[in-house]
């Protein structure tokens, strides 16, 4: 480990959960945790939940908190290490051997071309080798196949990637590593056993007022909390794409911007397509909410 | 083991170089205990993971509850499952250990002596307190008060659910919403933690009186995912079908690996002749995707299977959103299309009435007549039925005496590519009574008796084509 990751690691539980809170981030009690724990042990974070939880935007949070650069592999079917890892520029390498075709020995061609010149850094190799710590983050990690987390694995535990040509690049500085996955796949035991777990979900009522607050703070408090009951009542129906938070934060902007006093039946059929993004989830949800907010949600009637 | 001149403190585990520093000496074998009686109910830990929680714990202030368990949490237990076990097994243990050393050393609890003799209007009002604070630790003492104040003697009706309701009841908790006045109603998710924090007082009390675990190990329950009855909630049908269907969004995936098909990938083609100097010796060819299956899924909706229907409604629900070219049709004595309204409805409710009330199934008896379904589903469909199509049958096979008709079931197994039959009834009970599924077998690919979702989940991965996967 190198100096500068020794000196920006937190002292206390408490001021990772300030410091994100700072970087735009409100993490819940087991978020600040686990970050906190993945910079004091070292190891990787995997974090699971549902989609729009805010997966993704906890690494970028970390990120801005702990001044360390954000690199980020996004998985997907088929990835391999060639996108991954490292990759040997082939097109360099042909004219370095068409250049010298002729009166070299092969031996030295061979060890030429096989040099740092031409290799490409892919994100993990990235990572790894740079001078300042990053914050690496392994975006839909369930989305690739089970053959590329096995080629994690060296990675992550060691910190360290093996080039069959070149030998082992071992880290110069350790990374703070978060994996996101969906949960569509169930992930291999070696790879858990390297990480530590983090499952984030909707946050509470409460929680998601004071992240909207946060983002959205011109907007006036009555319709920030009827807003984020509204979202509530639109993720509790069972629709192909829950509201994330992301789009309670877009919705209270977009009310703002139209001025809202309250948000009635007709307000909310014009808006509701900033929540709701499936044509059939669309048709649910006026079916189903804005006839409630027809008759005024209880206890909100009335008031705004 | 340990060499006996190091000194005693954080070396009582021996064989691995003994406990970390910072985790104060009780603590240490009481973990690896946890970490044991875990094990037995499924989650997987290993050395490493123990390991990382004394790491972990060395970090935190162990002292402090939720930090304590969060920090377990984080480091053991590994999926939303494991998490879920995680809890119940948390709760408990550190319950009964704390108990137990209680009971050791004579202490009492001096903060609620006298559970009887409780005001019940202070009671009530700490506790709406508590829950319009939210505060998780001072609920979970008040509900134990309360629990201590109207759950034993004699009241108790045995059943927790019932006794939570009637708590409740007795402490006169309104929720949100009922009354329409916000001022007064308390957050109704609170409530609900509240209500949970009873529960668990209740089941605390329970497995406290009883000195044994409930004999249902929670993993077991959560498996189990069919309804054994109408009444019981569809939620967690639901919740298991919503995972199912994401992982057979992805299915296949992560067998299909890098098959030979006949575009040249030139990139990969460049890279690999690298090794024979930029002579490209060994053509490399570009993954083929794999042609997705036609389905006709033939589901039973006859009162026989009523709980394993709407199981099975709700799996093709799940399916229509995964495969695009599928078909489903429902059966009682006859036989109708159902697709258009899979794929017209959203809600699992609307479908299911949508069905009872449109498709011409029932006709006189209600029974299911299978020789007459396959009849009119060969009529209806047979000539669209070709090699690349696969038919699945959701049903008992109970003809109710009736003629089976196999050789009309063979006809259609003989058109399509694939027959798979899923019976709801454990295998056990087949060819029993009116059950002729021996009659169906031979012209099947497959069949299945499926009643839990891990049971479909299998199945689905025969479909997919990918190998069992050994539970």
């Amino acid at each position: 480990m190198s100096e500068a990751t020794q000196q920006l690691a937190p002292a206390s539980l408490d001021e990772v959960r300030d410091g994100l809170a700072d970087a735009g981030y409100l993490a819940s009690e087991s978020a600040a945790l686990v970050s906190f724990l993945a910079y004091k042990l070292g190891k990787p974070v995997l974090v699971e939940g549902p989609a729009g939880v805010g997966k993704t935007e906890l690494a970028k949070a970390l990120s801005r908190y702990a001044q360390r650069s954000l690199v980020r592999l996004q998985c997907y079917e088929g990835l391999d290490e060639a996108k991954a890892l490292y990759e040997w520029n082939y097109r360099k390498q042909l004219l370095r051997i068409q250049t010298e075709a002729a009166g070299t020995a092969w031996q030295d061609v061979q060890e030429d071309i096989f040099s740092e010149d031409f290799l490409m850094a892919r994100p993990l190799l990235t990572a790894i080798s740079v001078q300042e710590p990053v914050v690496l983050l392994i975006d839909e990690i369930d989305k690739t196949d089970q053959e590329f987390e096995a080629m994690l694995l060296e990675v992550l535990s060691d910190f360290q990637i093996s080039i069959p040509e070149l030998g082992v690049v071992e880290a110069t500085t350790r990374p703070l590593v978060l994996l996101t996955s969906n949960n569509t796949r169930e992930l291999t035991e070696a790879l858990k056993r390297r990480c530590l777990y983090l499952w984030l979900d909707y946050p509470d009522a409460e929680r998601e007022l004071e992240i909207v607050r946060l983002h959205v703070p011109e907007l006036p408090e009555t319709i920030t909390r009827r807003l984020i009951e509204i979202i509530h009542m639109v993720r509790n129906l069972d629709l192909k794409k829950p509201p994330s938070i992301a789009e309670s934060i877009d919705w209270a902007r977009a009310l703002l911007l139209l001025g809202a006093t309250d948000i009635d039946r007709s307000l909310f059929e014009r808006t509701m397509s900033i929540i709701v993004k499936h044509r059939t989830d669309l048709d649910v949800v006026a079916e189903r909410v804005g006839v409630k907010l027809d008759d005024g949600i209880p206890g909100l009637a009335g008031r705004g | 083991m340990a060499s006996p001149d190091l000194p005693d403190a954080g070396n009582r585990g021996g064989l691995y170089g003994g406990f970390p520093e910072g985790v104060p000496a009780g603590l240490a074998p009481q973990l690896v205990r946890f970490c044991e009686e875990l094990r037995e109910e499924g989650v997987k830990i290993g050395t490493a993971e123990l390991l990382d929680a004394f790491d972990a714990l060395g970090e935190v202030s162990w002292t402090d509850r939720e930090d304590f368990r969060e920090t377990l949490a984080a480091t053991l237990a590994k999926s939303q499952e494991d998490r879920r076990v995680f809890e119940l097994m948390f709760d408990r243990f550190f319950f009964r250990s704390v108990e137990a050393q209680a009971v050791e050393k004579g202490l009492k609890e001096t903060r609620f002596e006298g559970g009887e003799r409780i005001d019940l209007d202070e009671l009530r009002r700490q506790i709406e307190a508590a829950i319009r604070q939210g505060n998780d630790g001072e609920m979970s003492d008040l509900a134990r008060l309360a629990v201590a104040a109207f759950g034993g003697q004699g009241e108790s009706s045995g059943v927790i659910g019932v006794d939570v309701q009637r708590i409740r009841r007795t402490l006169d908790l309104r929720s949100q919403g009922r009354d329409g006045d916000q001022a007064q109603g308390l957050d109704r998710d609170a409530v609900r933690r509240f209500e949970q924090h009873l529960r668990r007082e209740l089941e605390r009390g329970l497995i406290h009186r009883t000195e044994s675990l409930p004999p249902s190990k929670p993993l077991a329950e959560f498996d189990r995912a069919l309804p054994g009855g109408p009444l019981q909630d569809l939620a967690q049908v639901h919740r298991v079908v919503a995972q199912l269907k994401r992982r057979l969004a992805t299915s296949g995936h992560e067998a299909r690996g890098r098959r030979r098909s006949h575009v040249v990938d030139v990139r990969r083609t460049m890279r690999a002749s690298l090794e024979t100097g930029g002579v490209p010796l060994r053509l490399r060819y570009r993954p083929k995707r794999p042609r997705r299956p036609e389905i006709y899924v033939l589901c039973d909706v006859s009162t026989s299977v009523t709980s394993a229907s709407v199981f099975f409604l709700s799996v093709l629900h799940a399916l229509h959103d995964s495969f695009r070219k599928l078909r489903s049709f429902a059966f009682v004595e006859r036989i109708d299309e159902v697709t258009e309204i899979f794929e017209r409805e959203r809600t699992f409710r609307a479908v299911s009435q949508r069905i009872a009330r449109e498709a011409g199934v029932a006709d006189v008896s209600g029974y299911t007549d299978y020789g007459r379904v396959w009849r009119e589903f060969l009529e209806r469909v047979g000539d669209d039925l070709d090699p690349r199509s696969t038919v699945i049958v959701l049903g008992d096979a109970r003809t109710n005496g009736r003629e089976p008709h196999a050789a009309i079931f063979g006809h259609v197994a003989d058109r399509a590519g694939r027959m798979f039959w899923l019976n709801p009834e454990p295998r056990l009970y087949w060819n029993y009574g009116d059950s002729v599924m021996q009659a169906y077998e031979p012209y099947c690919d497959g069949v299945f008796e499926c009643w839990t979702t891990k049971q479909l989940e299998q199945f689905v991965n025969v479909v997919a084509g990918r190998p069992e996967i050994n539970t």
